[in-house]
């Protein structure tokens, strides 16, 4: 052991640049691997997430294939896919089966959601950021946060290893609905090692590391902040991380209690969510005791899963707001109300949750109280989205790529949150729910919203992270690529969703021709779209990759940007800070009258 | 030795980060009695989701298919003063390390340790136990006037009660094949000892021979209508009852109904809580690094840990003052 890691400092550590003046040399497990600092753990997160983000946006375009030809092969890739991922999934010709179509679902939802978006965007920036924009040496509690990322890594494995298992991963959805999640599986498999089962002990994992890091952020932003940083002089993406972790305490508890309850389930025969006198094919299926209720499962999901929401949503206005203020030269308009407006927005997203089930016949009375606080909580979300749109009034806006991106995710996120509005009431929603509808409301809130901010934040941070920036040229054409096609993706979505198209159909629609006629040609647009996305993805992954080598060498403060993150070296060293800071003045004071420079650092005295 | 151990593990080694030990000014707290506020407050949300699947599927539950009175109330109450106890312990334990007197914190301590060990013992050698070795049957209604001698549901419509569908007591007699005939040997063997009846009776094949709880045994006695607070005896009568009337049958356990699956998630998940601050009180009462070696160092950071702890062991103490009630008593 020792031997193996002399060797590594000798190849690694030793030729790397330290800033860690108090302490002793770090080894190469120390510095980059078993790290406490918050920006190694940060960017572990990042590109933990920003793999996994890849991997599901894959695992989507096979199903898309699948949509717009039922039954073919997978092109190229179809007999590769076959060998790793087996007979379950893909037929010997290498065609998804309807198992692997169902496989395929679950793990794309999982893994954009909580293996995807959530590590990059609340774990990834958080870390790497938050602390910087607070002028923090690190956060609160360094093995704390060390402990949460490699929870969260042990989810990675036991998440991803799932595929291997006989009969493939998990299969009932992201959201895991008993009685088919108490029973999948497990017919002719092993009571613990399917897919089910795994799944729901890697987010036992998952939750558990999530809920470790935002404790952690909540102290770090309180307890760390440099003197004169009142909260009313924090960035906004320090806001939006504040509520998000608040989110993620306090929402993720009853689902990791639910987890437990549905491994029981499934390992013990208890019957928390499994009816008495279950049919299953023909015959009652009771190996368990019974009395329990699927909706149990659905009220503590969805008790988690709608905050949710605002847990992928709101660090991505976090970085969008930042990105804003800095590229139109301007202070946010109506900083006070949005600090408000994220606040309310957090409240309310603790109550809105059974919109999720108005289809269960949960009674018109509870559905009421769901529609009314449903449609209450658009309006602080309203007020986010004009703050932003009215800090571009006036400015004289430059649009390099991560401009373009935060700016993009204005009305991208507005076509998501609009859309939503239709499907907060009842009635509407009992048409369009398991529609094609639903799927197109939330991507756009979730894929050319929150997606693209964290483009935006990649591309406004690498230079702080890397000390180089990206490719502007290839920034640019990875921003019109996407743009195009995430709408040529999502878009059409709308058309089928009210046309009646089943969100589950494995054949995309074939087999209901008389219903789906009309608008089953939008399949082949939808996946010509998706897999031209991916290619502009490529661009990005190239961009990343060589501008760390060979991009346009930067100081520390690229963007002429006034918080915090831009006073430290670049890249910052452990400690971060190379003397105390102290802050002067609100966040975003840019163009300030009779100031020499267009931008007036918080941390500048006059 | 150590020096290995920062080196490879540097998750051991101490990072200069502000407020660890002193509180914040204008906040008046060091960070982790922030966080374990935070920590706290995820608690409740995750004992609040279990305890209300308890609501919820108690509120859905059939008539007569949810228990009350099964549990040991006597030993329950000596457990749920044993952790008040050592609740009070626990903060003369801060005190102590706040006035700087180690011996008396050492002490206060071991009395902390040893009344959650008390706890867990009770928990794991009795009373666990003694479900794993409690077999219920539930009859088919269409059945059940069969063994009205040992349901007396006529008496409970008379009296305004639940009906009762569930024979319960010590299996003696299983049907063959099923994974209960050792211990239905066991017990009988152990009921012929006691009784010196052995070979009461002999069952068809696929019957269950139980030794009946007194509420089986005197159905319609007024005295079983409601939940006792000492226990009362198991009766020396025997119920045969057919396979072919049963819905489920099954010992104690998770499986056997959601009442039990509740019991055991939330009083299991509590154990752990107890075990896991049995722990982190170990290492604080032993000469660890980060034990009563950083007395000599930093006493005010030993005495942070301990009211951090402390504040996590109030909190297990506070989740059982609920656990109490809904299981034994309600």
């Amino acid at each position: 052991m020792s031997t193996i890691a002399t060797a590594d400092v000798g190849h690694h550590g030793g030729t790397e640049p330290h800033g860690d003046h108090h302490h002793h040399e770090l080894g190469f497990w120390q510095k980059y691997v078993f790290s406490t600092d918050h920006k190694v753990i940060g960017l572990q997160y990042g590109i933990t997430g920003l793999s996994f983000l890849f991997f599901g946006f894959l695992l989507m375009l096979v199903m898309r294939w699948q949509l717009a030809n039922p039954g073919a092969a997978v092109p190229v890739v179809g007999a590769f896919l076959r060998s790793v991922f087996g007979e379950t999934v893909m037929t010997d010709a290498g065609a998804l089966t309807a198992a692997g179509y169902n496989v395929f679902g679950a793990m794309h939802g999982t893994i954009m959601v909580f293996f995807g978006v959530v590590p990059v965007a609340v774990a990834g920036f958080g870390n790497y950021v938050v602390p910087l924009q607070i002028g923090a040496p690190d956060m609160a509690f360094p093995k704390l946060n060390m402990a949460s990322f490699w929870c969260f890594f042990t989810s990675c494995v036991i998440m991803t290893g799932s595929f291997f298992v006989k009969g493939s991963a998990a299969k009932s959805g992201w959201t895991a609905y008993p009685p088919l999640a108490g029973i999948a599986d497990l017919e002719g498999g092993s009571l613990w090692l399917n897919g089910q089962t795994i799944w729901l002990i890697a987010m036992v994992f998952n939750i558990t590391g999530s809920l470790l890091g935002s404790i952690n952020f909540i102290t770090t932003i309180i307890q760390l902040r440099a003197p004169g940083l009142t909260w009313m002089r924090l960035p906004f993406f320090v806001w939006a991380q504040f509520v998000t972790a608040f989110l993620l305490v306090l929402a993720f508890p009853p689902l990791e209690a639910a987890g437990f309850m549905q491994l029981t389930d499934r390992v013990l025969g208890t019957s928390f969510f499994m009816p008495t006198g279950l049919m299953v094919g023909q015959t009652v299926a009771q190996t368990w005791s019974g009395g329990g209720s699927p909706i149990l499962w659905q009220h503590l999901f969805w008790f988690l899963a709608h905050p949710e929401v605002y847990v992928l949503i709101l660090p991505a206005i976090g970085i969008v707001s930042e990105i804003v203020a800095n590229n139109t030269r301007k202070p946010l308009y109506g900083y006070k109300a949005m600090v408000y407006s994220v606040f309310t927005l957090g409240f309310l997203s603790f109550i809105v949750w059974a919109h999720h089930m108005y289809m269960t016949g949960m009674g018109a009375k509870v559905a009421a109280f769901f529609q009314v606080t449903t449609i209450m909580i658009s309006v602080p979300s309203v007020i986010l989205l004009t703050a932003l749109l009215l800090s571009l009034w006036g400015g004289s806006i430059r649009f390099n790529t991560p401009m373009l991106f935060a700016t993009a995710f204005l009305p991208m996120f507005g076509i998501g949150g609009l859309t939503g509005i239709p499907l907060a009431f009842n009635a509407v929603d009992l048409f369009l729910h398991d529609t094609y509808y639903v799927i197109a409301h939330f991507h756009y809130v979730v894929a050319p919203g929150t997606i693209f901010g964290l483009f935006a934040g990649v591309y406004f941070w690498y230079p702080k992270v890397t000390g180089r920036k990206m490719s502007e040229f290839l920034g640019k054409v990875h921003f019109w690529g996407s743009l195009v096609f995430i709408n040529g993706l999502f878009f059409p979505m709308f058309l089928q969703g009210m046309a009646g198209v089943h969100r589950r159909w494995y054949d995309g629609g074939v087999t209901y021709e008389q219903l789906a006629g009309p608008v089953l040609h939008w399949n082949k647009v939808m996946t010509a779209s998706a897999g031209l996305l991916a290619l502009f993805q490529l661009v990005f992954i190239f961009n990343f990759f060589t501008s760390w080598r060979i991009g346009k060498k930067v100081g520390r403060n690229p963007w002429d940007a006034t918080t915090l993150d831009w006073d430290t070296p670049t890249p910052p060293p452990h400690g971060n800070f190379e003397k105390p800071v102290e802050v002067f003045r609100g966040p975003y004071e840019y163009s300030v009258p009779g100031h020499p420079t267009d931008f007036h650092p918080q941390s500048q005295r006059d | 030795m150590s020096n290995l151990i920062t080196k490879y593990f540097p998750f051991f080694t101490d990072k200069e980060v502000p407020h660890t030990v002193s509180a914040r000014p204008d906040t008046g707290l060091y960070s982790a009695k922030l966080g374990i506020w935070l920590f706290l407050a995820s608690e409740v949300m995750l004992f609040g989701g279990l305890f209300s699947a308890y609501i919820f599927l108690r509120i859905g539950s059939e008539p007569g298919y949810w228990p009350a009175g099964l549990l040991n109330v006597p030993v329950g109450t000596m457990n749920t003063a044993i952790l008040i106890v050592s609740s009070i312990t626990v903060v003369m334990a801060w005190a102590a390390l706040k006035m700087r007197q180690l011996g008396k914190y050492k002490l206060y301590m071991l009395v902390t340790i040893l009344c959650g060990l008390i706890f867990l013992t009770v928990k794991l050698s009795y009373e666990w136990p003694a479900k794993f070795n409690h077999f219920g049957v539930f009859i088919k209604k269409e059945a059940a006037s069969k063994y009205e001698d040992f349901l007396g549901n006529k008496h409970l419509q008379e009296a305004g009660q639940n009906p009762r569908w569930e024979i319960s007591g010590h299996l003696l007699d299983a049907p063959k094949g099923s994974h209960y005939a050792h211990q239905a040997e066991h017990n009988a063997e152990h009921f012929g000892h006691e009784t010196g009846r052995h070979d009461a009776v002999t069952p068809a094949e696929d019957d269950y021979v139980i030794q009946l709880d007194a509420v089986n045994a005197n159905p319609t006695d007024k005295n079983n209508d409601r939940p006792h607070f000492w226990p009362v005896p198991m009766s020396t009568k025997l119920a045969v009852i057919s396979a072919a009337d049963v819905e489920s049958a099954s010992v104690f356990a998770p499986r056997h109904s959601t009442y039990f699956a509740t019991y055991f998630l939330i009083t299991g998940l509590h154990g752990l809580h107890v075990l896991g601050g049995i722990l982190v009180f170990l290492y604080l009462w032993l000469p660890f690094p980060g034990g009563t070696k950083l007395y000599k160092t930093n006493p005010e950071h030993l005495a942070n840990r301990v009211e951090i702890a402390g504040l996590f062991w109030h909190f297990v103490d506070l989740v059982w003052i609920f656990v109490f009630p809904i299981f034994y008593l309600l």
